[in-house]
């Protein structure tokens, strides 16, 4: 019994010293991987689940001090950006060149191009929906552009959101081969319905259906590929997500024909990219360079014609491009920042349409996603 | 403790250096356990409250109790968005608990048979037992757990074609549906004659451990055990009534129904764990000396006997503590679930911390109830550990 005390005493003691001596500076690390490690755990087995860990050291955690992250990304010379790996036209692997592509993933480039004149200086991080509120939090991206819903909630908790890129909806989409009388929520009653965790889809399917005083079956899934794979195998009898998402993974099911987005709209959807807190310049940076894409769409400046637009005579044109005046330097930008990143992905409308658009087999119109003179929300606030 | 004697025996027992005995390890693990928790916890606490200050977020727990707006798929007790988050947490934490019970006690049995099949002398046995073994073990378990699920359970006939069995039972990719016992006013007088076929069965069952009887007093219990409520429902009016599921619209409702997330989630902890049981049991199993296992045939023990009063008891000592682990995996593991989509503890908690935007005290308190979960499992082991070694003379 004695040793058997002694024992338990030097354990303690061995633990206190232990305790005591851990250097303090390195804790904010230690807080990052149980974050990140306790999603990971459960969620991936893909080389993103590594990433994290092996990089950490290089993303400096949530700098307070104004530019601090935007010159951490400087000295990296390195772009670290939060994307998804699932979604068709937004945020996937290209199979043929098994480099990440999309919509999203445009506007990492765009930003690469624009800080270092090579849309290769990015590493781009896979986080699932419940991975990157943490990702952000902990600053572990430098942005996050992953088809993420701006709210309060976020913009308070997550980090801050900048822009919106895609103005988008909640939708529902079933079977209709199965069930073909389903037209509205209402006909979903007692339905088994899949839904993603860690989304504001799946916080709006409740409301949503609590309005329509209609009940129903969840089944909660962590990732998207066995959310979908569920309802495609029958096991629920529709699935709920961003109808741009629903459009996107329905090219993906087996028989995508069968599948029918039903009209009804659940809720406001606007995605775009966010920050880490805590650093303005880098905020503004990011910001800009979605509201400079924009415009350059506005003032037909576009991949093909950016050579000659630097001679053009408007004046917005030659600021834009900066041709004349150096706004960049409000930001901290190279002069031909606009330039370089029309270069690499086009203006706004051509990054869309060569994600969305006619020719892909997402066939999105631009809809409310047009530019404001073409009757869409489109709109950026004046370059000057 | 027993005082020092002169006793040869005592003095050799006392003299198991502390790091080799049993007893000492598990209380030590668990030390260390909650020391390293303890300690990991207070520096995590330390940095996240001064994380969390710099980023202007506040950590309480004041969420509790507003009302959590999002709706479980299936729960042990009544739940509605309506209620407060501390509720959906709790119907997680019954829904963890719930898979968690009752994969222990299936994975035990399966885990103790195929562990005595392994060393059975019959070869095409003991060669499934272990091919069984080294493939459940050596493969993760959330690829098992994908391949139940997606292989398995959701791949049964549509709502339409549903399978149909005697009940009138159904089996369809939606789970399977059992008719549901309500019990009448005649159940309690029922209840008792099973109460009384159980009582019989276990003292025969211990009487024929004796080996005194020329009567198979065993299989007379086992006899007791399934007559008793026979004849208890045939004196008595019906015990029970039967609540039958009907198929609706999209699926069926009514009756007891176990969806596929949850069989898929129970069968493949109970497999995986039951290949780590088994090879805990072989080797208790060969730790008993083989003199023992000769002078319990030479006192004429028959077969079974020999098994369950000589080798069993024994090597239950050194089984126990692996025991536990295993029954500690498997709590945990359950937090697989979501990958599944079954609404368990860490499930329901990931709604609750995307909707509150407050994943630090969210995760905090899973940790707390995960380790509060392994810290019971290990006391009643440990309970449990006690009884058997105090057998020991
Ligand atoms: N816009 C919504 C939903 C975004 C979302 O995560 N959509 C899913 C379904 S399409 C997705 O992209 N999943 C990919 C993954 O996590 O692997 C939000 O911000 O919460």
């Amino acid at each position: 019994m004695k040793k058997i005390i002694v024992a338990l005493a030097s354990l303690l003691v061995f633990a206190f010293v232990l305790g005591a001596c851990a250097p303090a500076p390195s804790a904010p690390q230690i807080v990052k991987e149980t974050v990140v490690v306790k999603e990971t755990v459960v969620v991936r087995e893909t080389a993103a689940a590594a990433a994290p860990k092996a990089t950490a050291p290089a993303a400096p955690p949530a700098p307070a001090v104004l530019g601090a992250r935007f010159k951490a990304i400087n000295d990296r010379k390195k772009l670290i950006c939060g994307v998804n790996d699932a979604l068709p036209g937004f945020g996937y692997l290209d199979k043929a060149t098994g480099a990440f592509a999309g919509f999203d993933v445009d506007f990492c480039k765009a930003l690469t191009a624009a800080l270092f004149n090579d849309v290769k200086a990015v590493e781009y991080r896979a986080v699932t929906a419940g991975q990157r509120g943490p990702a952000l939090q902990t600053g572990e991206v430098d942005v996050l552009i992953r088809n993420t819903t701006w709210t309060v909630t976020r913009d308070a908790t997550w980090g801050l959101f900048v822009a919106t890129t895609f103005y988008d909806g909640q939708g529902m989409m079933v079977n209709t081969k199965k069930n073909p009388t389903v037209k509205t929520l209402k006909d979903l009653k007692d339905a088994s319905i899949c839904v993603q965790t860690g989304t504001t889809t799946e916080l709006n399917l409740t409301d949503r259906m609590r309005a329509e005083n209609t009940a129903f079956k969840p089944v909660v899934f962590d990732t998207a590929d066995p959310t979908f794979a569920a309802y495609d195998e029958g096991r629920c009898d529709a699935v709920t997500t961003d109808i741009s998402g629903l459009i996107s993974r329905r090219t993906l099911l087996k028989v995508p024909g069968d599948h029918t987005i039903l009209e009804a709209v659940m809720s406001k959807e606007p995605l775009g990219p966010s920050v880490p807190t805590g650093d303005s310049q880098w905020f503004n940076v990011v910001k800009w360079a979605v509201f400079e894409l924009i415009e350059a769409e506005e003032y037909g400046i576009t991949s093909a014609n950016v050579n000659q637009m630097l001679t053009s005579k408007v004046p917005e044109v030659q600021r834009i491009l900066g041709v004349t005046g150096d706004l960049n330097k409000t930001l901290g930008v190279e002069k031909d920042w606009v330039v370089r990143m029309v270069k690499a992905v086009g203006n706004y409308g051509e990054i869309f349409d060569r994600n969305l658009g006619p020719k892909t087999p997402f066939n999105l119109s631009r809809g409310v996603n047009n530019l404001w003179t073409k009757g869409g929300l489109m709109y950026a606030p004046p370059y000057r | 403790m027993t005082p020092p004697q002169s006793s040869a025996s005592v003095s050799a027992r006392t003299s198991v250096p502390f790091w080799r005995d049993v007893r000492v390890l598990t209380i030590l693990a668990q030390i260390i356990f909650v020391v390293a928790v303890a300690v990991a916890g207070g520096y995590l606490y330390a940095n996240l409250a001064s994380a969390m200050q710099r980023r202007g977020l506040v950590a309480g727990f004041d969420f509790i109790n507003n009302e959590s707006g999002f709706e479980i798929g299936e729960t042990l007790i009544p739940y509605q968005p309506t209620d407060t988050y501390g509720r959906a947490f709790l119907a997680g934490f019954l829904n963890t608990l719930w898979v968690s019970i009752v994969g222990i006690i299936l994975t035990t049995i399966l885990g103790v048979s195929v562990g005595i099949a392994r060393l059975s002398p019959n070869f095409l046995l003991s060669r499934l037992a272990a091919g069984f073994i080294e493939i459940i073990r050596n493969t993760p378990l959330l690829v098992q757990l994908f391949f139940i699920y997606f292989g398995v359970f959701v791949r049964f006939p549509s709502v339409a074609e549903s399978l149909q069995f005697p009940g009138p039972s159904f089996g369809n990719q939606r789970g399977l549906f059992f008719p549901k016992p309500i019990p009448l006013e005649s159940f309690p007088a029922w209840a008792i004659f099973v109460v009384a076929g159980i009582f019989i069965a276990l003292a025969l069952w211990i009487a024929s451990g004796r080996g005194q009887s020329k009567l198979p007093l065993g299989w007379l219990g086992f006899a007791a055990l399934i007559a008793f409520p026979i004849i208890g429902s045939l004196l008595l009016p019906a015990p029970f009534e039967f609540e039958i599921p009907v198929r609706e619209r999209f699926n069926f409702k009514g009756g007891l129904h176990i969806s596929p997330e949850f069989g898929a989630l129970l069968t493949g902890l109970v497999i995986y764990t039951a290949g780590f049981i088994a090879e805990v049991v072989r080797s208790g199993i060969q730790a008993v000396k083989r003199g023992q296992v000769e002078a319990a045939y030479a006192l004429g023990l028959r077969g079974g006997q020999v098994l369950r009063l000589v080798i069993f008891p024994q090597a239950l000592r050194v089984m126990l503590p692996p025991m536990t682990s295993q029954y500690l995996n498997l709590a945990k593991n359950s937090s697989l679930a979501i990958a599944i989509g079954f609404p368990d503890l860490f499930s329901v908690t990931a709604t609750i911390a995307n909707q509150t935007g407050q994943p630090v005290p969210v995760i905090l308190l899973v940790m707390v109830t995960y380790l509060a979960i392994s810290l019971f499992t290990s006391l009643l082991m440990n309970i449990y550990n006690r009884y058997v070694q105090i057998l020991e003379k």
